[in-house]
């Protein structure tokens, strides 16, 4: 066993032996600290139609203007699964109705970003950068969260995005990383691996260099870190069944670095092709297959973690919505308000927020979208602020005044 | 005879500095000094190849080393008298859609998969049931709505030309990198680029990028910034990326003001017809007044003085970014769809008097624009802002202020002459500072560029290259905001990207054995993705070379950077490869190395190649 210098963050030395390095480091730093909280926010990009994932089933308009795509009223073979008499949720998303049942699901409607921008790639961006309207801003809101919340001995897994790049969320200075698949995080160099490893390890850690010799150390304290956790071997507990797809390797990944105590604070994953112009499909077709995708996910990323997610917050977001009417080619358009789930132990589910606009013409966004009653920042501010106890907001989301607080969590 | 010779030879030594100064300086003014050593050390010149260029191939050290660094540096301040016959055959070989402008583009390779799509659509609405009105969908037992059926083989081939289009251009980025002997030409592609950034990604900024590059970028990196300026500013990418071409006046045309205000003013009006005139008169500013200002889009404007121009805190406000906006209104796209090219339409133009710091503006359409252009290039400012990018690139993250200040002055004397300020910037005292040595991290594009080049690998297929860019955090035209990509450490420094570069440097050289290397040619980069080292014995890689089997994407001679992993063969490479600075940490590796190949790979991913 080796004996090496590391840097911590704060700048001062550490002797430590080199099989237990960071590890050791980061937990001892922990231990004094409370339970770690968690946010997991989950993009779906490609704008998902929020009215036939949250179905306004209460709403005639909904009916008259999609007469080939709405899903059917409660009660009815493949119909909505009615949450409050009003909504109900796309019966593929069965999985998600204990949660909502049980008070650890919650829904913000007609949710979203003023701007006007109907392009995915602005919209995007806004959404992402927490800055809508402002195309300038170099680093994502979360990354700002990091940097409001600095912690002096972060674990190199406090920001993770299960994605094979950065997102535009996490970008910014404040490290993050994009790990595509945890098995996989380190030095690939097949027989040669672990000679490799270990030769590059000891050319950092004895690198005069001030700004290449801490991350590489940190990077390699992260790979020691996550081959302990052994990804590779990982089963999911309480029966959980992640979905065999992208997302739902990357909720079961999540899942792994919580249970793993790595220090993980702030998740990212996305799913895409949501984008459905032409034949959207009802309680079948292609937003069925997607929505199963993405309810299985997440109920099985909870079943997974089970006590464990009295520390965790799940929150969703997209774009923007899509037109109330179906147009041309039995899709929908790109539209303006959507939904946001918010899932995890300490929230008030069982609700649907947020004050619904309805979807009678004069109701209407541009007389075609359903209106936004609730910024998108309001859900986001609300949970970095009570979940994860961020205090500086202006900070987090420049140029925007937090208005009304929405309750989702319990205090 | 001596006595003669005496008093001569001082000013022949006069004159020879002078020649020298003048061949150093070109159009340099008495004011600058140029420090170019005159020293020819591995050190200096491996640093002008690394700062000048994508670092040295195996061979390129020696070349300059007898050329002289003035001479170098001079040449590479005029690339179009350097030949660049290889990269041109390769591209000329592997590429088709190089040299199209933007409509050939659009015709041959978006509108196919367009027009599928459209076909594909209709089709299906025609198959299906017909809607219902009424206030319930389908009743239970009617067919459900078909799903989308799969993509035709003409549809599949129509996207994947599309998607070609990018990938083109991408991979002759990289080959340029690697190939070009116009090494200072493509550095500053890139960096110009990067300045004047438009998102690949972005709705119709695809089919106008390669002529963006082409014709918006390249000519003029070395010319007149304003000749750069006016060409972005007029380029379909530019317009479309950042929204100018829908930005239409919010004012309506003043004529009909002007026409009902003269006509009121006629005496021969009856009452009537007065009181009528005054009605609509009133009526229209009315309606001005509850119109909303949606028609402006302020999003080019404010990007063309805080990132393109003035810098962002180059002394405009928000006003002025309005006035700016106004100007520039009717700017637009013929067609924009459709691959078509700028048009001024003047029914979009706010033809108000207008104010753009401080100087006024009367109406007249397009030239506004121009004179406004013309505005923004010469504010000092811009010369400010500029020289300190420019410097950031050649000399260090943070330049030393003198160098900007210089820089600067020389953009403003010889009128944004870019090449002169650059000239300035790569002969200055402060580059060939002992501190701006090894200052800089590479980017990703530099570090795999440069790995590439320096082990003289032969590139078969370019797209792994890409693809361990986007490993690397830096996808090729793929940055979103209009700011570019960061120019410092702190950008690329982090710890999954550092990881990458290690395994980059190992997947480059497992691609030296004469077997399919670990990236397939499908396109996966070596940072993604499952990864496969070398796996086979020393032995079969020997054979396997000559015998033509599968390649991989490049080839690496390794014999030639290394024939062993002896002490001589060590001190060798820390030469070559990283101008023999290495700590003794890295040395205690590499003497542990077992294979060449690793050997170079452990090179390459050292802490001294991160840097340049």
């Amino acid at each position: 066993m080796m004996t090496r210098r590391v840097f911590l963050k704060n700048g001062s030395l550490a002797l430590v032996s080199l099989g237990f390095a960071p590890t050791f480091i980061a937990r001892t730093a922990e231990a004094a600290q409370a339970r770690r909280k968690v946010l997991v926010a989950v993009f779906q990009r490609g704008a998902v139609d929020g009215l036939n994932m949250i179905v306004p089933f209460g709403e005639r308009a909904y009916y008259d203007n999609r007469p080939s795509i709405a899903i059917r009223r409660p009660g009815q073979q493949d119909s909505a699964i009615d949450l409050d008499g009003f909504f109900g949720l796309h019966p593929r998303m069965t999985s998600l109705e204990p949660l909502f049942k049980r008070g650890e699901l919650a829904i913000v409607h007609a949710c979203g970003s003023h701007d006007e921008t109907r392009s995915h790639f602005d919209a995007q961006d806004y959404m992402e950068s927490g800055t809508p309207g402002v195309k300038s801003t170099r680093d994502g809101w979360l990354n700002r969260y990091l940097h409001a919340k600095e912690h002096q001995n972060a674990s190199p897994f406090r920001a993770v995005a299960l994605a094979p790049q950065l997102p535009r969320t996490l970008q910014g200075t404040a490290p993050a990383l994009a790990i595509g698949q945890l098995a996989q995080f380190g030095i690939r160099a097949g027989r040669s691996t672990e000679n490799m490893a270990s030769s590059f390890e000891e050319q950092y850690a004895q690198a005069a260099d001030s700004l290449l010799q801490p991350t590489a150390n940190e990077a390699f304290g992260a790979v020691r870190m996550l081959k302990e956790a052994n990804p590779g071997t990982y089963t999911p507990a309480n029966g959980a069944d992640y979905p065999r797809s992208g997302f739902g390797e990357a909720m079961k990944q999540v899942a792994q670095l919580i249970k793993n105590d790595l220090g993980l604070e702030v998740a990212f994953t996305e799913l895409g092709q949501w984008d459905h112009h032409a034949n959207e499909g009802a309680a079948v077709g292609q937003i069925a297959n997607r929505l199963d995708d993405f309810a299985r996910g997440l109920a099985a990323f909870q079943r997974d973690l089970g006590d464990q997610m009295a520390d965790v917050v799940v929150v969703t977001m997209s774009e923007f919505g899509r037109t109330v009417k179906e147009n041309g080619t039995r899709g929908t358009d790109h539209g303006h308000g959507n939904a946001m789930l918010v899932m995890g132990g300490p929230v008030r589910g069982g609700k649907v927020y947020g004050r619904w606009p309805g979807l009678e013409r004069e109701q209407l966004w541009q007389g075609r979208d359903l209106a936004i009653t609730t910024d998108f920042r309001d859900v986001f501010a609300e949970v970095v602020s009570d979940h994860l106890g961020a205090k500086d907001l202006a900070r987090i989301f420049p140029g925007y005044a937090y208005k009304e607080r929405l309750g989702l969590l319990r205090s | 005879m001596k006595q003669i010779l005496r008093p001569i030879r001082p000013a022949v030594a006069a004159l020879t500095v002078a020649g020298v100064l003048a061949l150093a300086g070109g159009a340099l003014g008495a004011r600058q000094r140029t420090a170019v050593p005159a020293t020819t050390d591995v050190r200096t010149v491996t640093h002008v190849l690394n700062r000048l260029g994508f670092g040295p191939r195996p061979g390129d050290v020696e070349r300059v080393q007898a050329m002289g660094l003035s001479a170098y540096i001079e040449s590479q301040l005029q690339p179009e008298r350097i030949g660049n016959d290889a990269l041109e055959a390769r591209l000329d070989r592997d590429f088709v859609t190089l040299d199209m402008t933007s409509r050939e583009i659009f015709e041959k390779y978006i509108q196919p998969a367009t027009m599928l799509r459209r076909e594909q659509q209709k089709q299906q609405a025609q198959n299906a049931p017909a809607p219902r009105r009424g206030s319930e969908p389908m009743m239970s037992g009617e067919p459900p709505a078909p799903a989308a059926p799969p993509p035709s083989p003409e549809m599949r081939m129509a996207q994947a030309q599309q998607r070609n289009v990018g990938a083109e251009l991408m991979q002759a980025k990289m080959l340029r990198a690697v190939l070009s002997e116009r090494q200072l030409e493509e550095v500053l592609v890139d960096f110009w680029f990067n300045h004047f950034n438009v998102f690949v990604g972005k709705g119709q900024v695809r089919q106008y990028l390669t002529e963006y590059e082409r014709q918006a970028i390249r000519p003029h990196v070395l010319g007149r910034f304003r000749d750069m300026l006016g060409a972005v500013a007029h380029s379909p990418a530019m317009l479309f990326y950042l929204d100018n071409f829908q930005s239409a006046t919010p004012n309506p045309p003043v004529v009909l003001n002007e026409n009902l205000e003269r006509r009121m003013s006629d005496p021969r009006l009856t009452p009537e017809q007065r009181r009528q005139l005054a009605e609509r008169l009133e009526m229209q500013q009315r309606q001005l007044k509850q119109r909303p200002q949606r028609g402006l889009n302020e999003n080019y404007a404010r990007e063309l003085m805080e990132l393109h121009t003035l810098g962002v805190n180059g002394g405009y406000t928000q006003k002025d970014v309005i006035e700016l906006a106004r100007i520039l209104t009717g700017w637009t796209i013929d067609r924009p769809q459709a691959g078509g090219g700028f048009v001024f339409r003047p029914q979009m133009h706010d033809m108000g008097n207008k104010v753009l710091l401080g100087v006024s503006f009367a109406p007249a359409g397009e030239m506004e624009g121009e004179r406004a252009l013309d505005l923004l290039a010469t504010q000092p400012s811009t010369a400010r802002h500029l020289a300190y990018k420019l410097a950031q690139r050649f000399v260090a993250d943070e330049p030393p202020a003198a160098l900007v200040a210089r820089a600067a002055e020389t953009f403003r004397t010889t009128k944004g002459n870019l090449g002169e300020v650059v000239r300035v910037i790569v002969t200055s005292p402060e580059f060939f500072a002992p501190e701006a040595y090894r200052a800089k991290v590479k980017s990703p594009l530099e570090f795999v560029a440069s790995a590439v080049r320096a082990t003289g690998a032969t590139v078969v297929n370019a797209q792994p290259m890409v693809g361990a860019l986007q490993a690397l955090g830096m996808p090729l035209y793929g940055c979103q905001p209009p700011t570019g990509y960061s120019m410092t450490a702190d950008a690329w420094v982090n710890t999954g990207a550092l990881l990458n570069r290690m395994n980059f440097a190992v997947q480059l050289m497992a691609g030296g054995r004469g077997e399919p290397a670990g990236p397939r040619a499908r396109g996966e980069g070596p940072g993604a993705g499952a990864g496969r080292g070398p796996g086979l014995g020393p032995g079969r890689a020997g054979a396997a070379r000559g015998r033509g089997q599968a390649r991989g994407p490049w080839q690496v001679d390794i014999a030639a950077l290394a024939p062993d992993t002896s002490e001589a063969s060590r001190e060798r490479l820390v030469q070559t490869l990283l101008a023999g600075v290495a700590s003794d940490g890295t040395r205690q590796t590499l003497a542990r190395a077992g294979s060449p190949s690793d050997l170079i790979a452990l090179t390459l991913g050292s802490p001294e190649f991160q840097r340049r």
